[in-house]
């Protein structure tokens, strides 16, 4: 056990330090990012990708700084921005997801042509999974292309599709081989947005945003070449993309940040002029997070660790999902009961207005219940942890099932 | 940076868990909660050729000179067997309360007969460590007298370590001591109820701030009884779902019932970052002073409440032989009761944590 950081690691904190200290001022708010860039962001990503802070371990002739992984790396990078409360840069689902899935099982064009725009911020995707009769049951996608005169021609739905408003290209999930099986009939093909006969249709949520889409696909031409790693290799080039996904640790940052403001929150609302903070029955609550988030930050250090060893870390990766938007809920939560009557004034002013502390919080709150159902539900991690994590049985097959 | 046990550690751990598997099967366990006093010699014997007494006391004593995080990986280990032995007083508390209070002499003296397991000193606090039921003792000159109910790890005591609720320090010799022995809940473990009556007591006023002094010991003594209700959850969840992959109900193992899968999932999803957790604190009792008091509330609180539910939820997947004696699961749930209210229970110990933050009008 030793929490002091080794040299190299200390140099380049102090490095990241100096950076902070002599462009910080240029970096966009932090936060966010359920919209487009602007160029403020663009140019701030620019800034990163020189410095190597982004896309570090993309190779140089993809736009990347080439360097080898490291998670620790990754790890003080993201503790120096997250304490500087400076913007580390773009997260979306192209950089996150598809980025590493090209990298791993792309054509060296594809690499080419999608990689270093798309870290740019150049390139915005969306993720074309989900189907209205297919959300947990992902492999059962029905959403088909169709191979014509050197195209594919596209015919379903999507739903869930975050961002399809502004993306200008989408990776998707269709079944190709309609004889296959259901894990061996499904590809994975990139398409532009501005497609003929691509519909999106932006999809209201309970914040009183748009923050999801129904993507609807007649006839849409993709160039036969557009497919990744091949046909019927589709399920396979998705959990390539999911175990990329599962390889971002747990937000033990975002848990600190958000306790950090409730026990301000907490400390400067008052009713009859009693601070919530000295009465028992809130500051009972903040104790209680308090301390499940130490647990989860002790967690998180012991995961970032096996990582870093290039360990498998088994039952103590896959409770991250279910336990962290859990733990989030119950941290925005308290901030709405906070907030109390006053905070129930809701004006959602849009996505590219900045709306006000209890705007925010409530819109955390509800988006938290989103995010608990989004990227394989709840229900479904318990299924993953119970059968994965303990070997316990599977649910047996509904006969007449395949 | 490297949050994780040490080759050195996990060896010690194997080499203790196999110590206590092979002298603590389940009907030795049962034998000893209904003979037995809450102290076992074969079971010390034993502690003391594997070194778990020296393990807290420095090099230059005749001990390994490890930290509060050696004791707490060895903590889960006991927790995990329901180990009927006096670790967390007379093996973590004791020979800290010499590092922490003693004169140099009185380390020469004491240290290297605790690391030999020469003498069991239970430590018994006079206030401070936020226990209900009568609390307070008196000192003067070389005397104490007073009350202190419900001292742990106190059986088979050689001597009793008392602080005072303002961090003085004492050592009385065991037969000065009224001691009255009730079983408890947990029926591997007694408590006593410890009566000085103008008792002869050896000062230990070395160190420089008594309070702070004995308030780390304290909390050293609650970071090592986390990890023993930890230890003793991760039994309960073991067992839980073993019995569930293998019993079979409506011609299916009960296992695949989402309705027992998902609790277990719960309970894992709980469970396992309070082992960090635990970690994290008895790290911060060795080398990160400015977190040490704050993590050792919360890891004490949090983690009892964890283990709480789940060693509700694990006897629930066993159905009604859960409930009775016969499986002998009652005996980590009452552990995992008994360590709750000892040395402060998480209301108390989330109290002090809101004190130490200034968030108390009344503190």
């Amino acid at each position: 056990m030793d929490l002091t950081l080794s040299p190299p690691y200390q140099a380049l904190q102090a490095e990241i330090r100096a950076f902070v200290a002599k462009y910080g001022h240029l970096s966009p708010k932090v936060g966010g990012g359920r919209k487009r860039p602007d160029q403020k962001t663009l140019d701030w990503q620019k800034r990163l990708l020189e410095h190597g802070y982004v896309g570090r371990t993309i190779p140089v002739e993809y736009g990347g700084a080439g360097r080898e992984p490291d998670v620790m790396e990754a790890a003080v990078i993201a503790g120096e921005f997250g304490r500087a409360q400076v913007y580390a840069g773009l997260t979306n689902q192209g950089i996150s997801m598809l980025v590493p899935t090209l990298l791993e099982v792309g054509t060296d064009e594809q690499k080419r042509a999608y990689v270093g725009p798309t870290i740019r911020g150049d390139i915005i995707w969306c993720q074309g999974y989900s189907e209205p009769g297919n959300g947990s049951d992902l492999a059962n996608a029905q959403t088909k292309a169709e191979l014509r005169d050197g195209f594919w021609i596209v015919n379903g739905q999507k739903i869930w599709t975050s961002s399809a408003h502004y993306a200008d290209m989408m990776f998707l999930l269709c079944r190709t081989e309609p004889q296959a099986s259901k894990h061996e009939g499904l590809s994975y093909l990139l398409l532009s947005m501005k497609s003929e006969g691509l519909d999106a249709r932006s999809l209201k949520t309970m914040t009183g945003r748009s923050e999801f889409n129904e993507v609807f696909f007649t006839d849409v031409k993709v160039p036969e070449t557009q497919i990744v790693l091949g046909r019927g290799k589709g399920w396979y080039v998705a959990n390539v993309t999911l175990k990329h996904e599962r390889l971002m640790l747990g937000d033990a940052g975002k848990m600190t940040a958000r306790l950090e403001q409730l026990i301000k929150l907490l400390s400067t609302h008052e009713i009859d002029g009693v601070k919530l903070i000295h009465m028992p029955e809130y500051r009972d609550r903040l104790l209680r997070l308090q301390g499940e988030v130490m647990a989860w930050k002790a967690h998180n250090l012991r995961l970032l660790t096996e990582a870093a060893a290039g360990q498998e870390s088994g039952v103590k990766r896959m409770i991250i999902k279910y336990g962290g938007t859990m733990l989030g809920f119950r941290l925005s939560s308290l901030a709405v009961d906070a907030l109390g009557s006053a905070g129930l004034p809701y004006e959602s002013l849009g996505e590219d207005a900045e709306d006000d502390d209890a705007t925010t919080w409530n819109i955390d709150y509800m988006y938290d219940v989103g995010l608990m159902i989004g990227g394989g539900s709840s229900n479904i991690q318990k299924n993953i942890i119970g059968e994965r994590g303990l070997d316990l049985p599977r649910e047996p097959k509904a006969a007449g099932r395949a | 940076m490297e949050f994780a046990l040490t080759l050195e550690q996990r060896q010690f751990d194997d080499s203790l868990r196999s110590f206590l598997t092979d002298r603590l099967p389940m009907d030795r366990l049962r034998h000893l909660s209904e003979t037995a006093n809450g102290f076992d010699d074969d079971l010390w014997n034993g502690s003391v050729e594997l070194g778990l007494p020296s393990l807290l006391v420095p090099e230059r004593f005749g001990g390994a000179g490890l930290g509060v995080l050696d004791a707490a990986v060895a903590a889960e280990a006991l927790g995990y067997a329901a180990a009927p032995l006096p670790f967390t007083g007379a093996m973590a508390m004791a020979p800290l309360a010499f590092v922490h209070c003693g004169t140099q002499a009185q380390q020469d003296e004491w240290l290297p007969r605790i690391a030999a397991g020469e003498v069991r000193i239970a430590v018994a606090f006079g206030g401070l460590a936020g226990q209900t039921g009568a609390s307070a003792v008196t000192f003067s000159g070389g005397s104490v007298s007073g009350r202190i109910d419900g001292v742990m790890d106190a059986s088979g005591a050689t001597h009793y370590l008392v602080f005072g609720r303002d961090g003085t320090a004492a050592v009385v010799d065991a037969a000065d001591v009224g001691a009255t022995l009730r079983r408890s809940i947990d029926r591997t473990r007694p408590l006593i109820d410890a009566v000085f009556d103008n008792a002869p007591a050896e000062h230990l006023d070395a160190a420089n701030d008594k309070l702070a002094a004995a308030r780390s010991v304290l909390d050293a003594g609650r970071v090592v009884l986390a990890a023993d209700t930890l230890g003793a959850a991760q039994t309960m969840l073991d067992r839980a779902v073993a019995f569930a992959r293998e019993r079979t109900q409506f011609n299916r193992v009960i296992g695949s019932f989402q309705g027992v899968k998902y609790p277990l999932a719960d309970c894992v999803t709980a469970l396992e970052p309070c082992r960090g957790m635990v970690w994290y604190a008895a790290y911060a009792q060795d080398a990160l002073p400015d977190e040490a008091r704050l993590t050792a509330c919360h890891a004490k609180a949090h983690v009892a409440d964890v283990a709480r539910d789940v060693a509700r939820m694990t006897t629930e997947t066993h159905g009604g032989m859960g409930f009775t004696d016969l499986l002998g699961l009652h005996y980590w749930f009452k552990r995992i009761g008994f360590n709750r209210q000892i040395l402060g229970n998480p209301e108390r110990c989330r109290e002090e944590a809101a004190i130490l933050q200034g968030w108390l009008t009344h503190a």
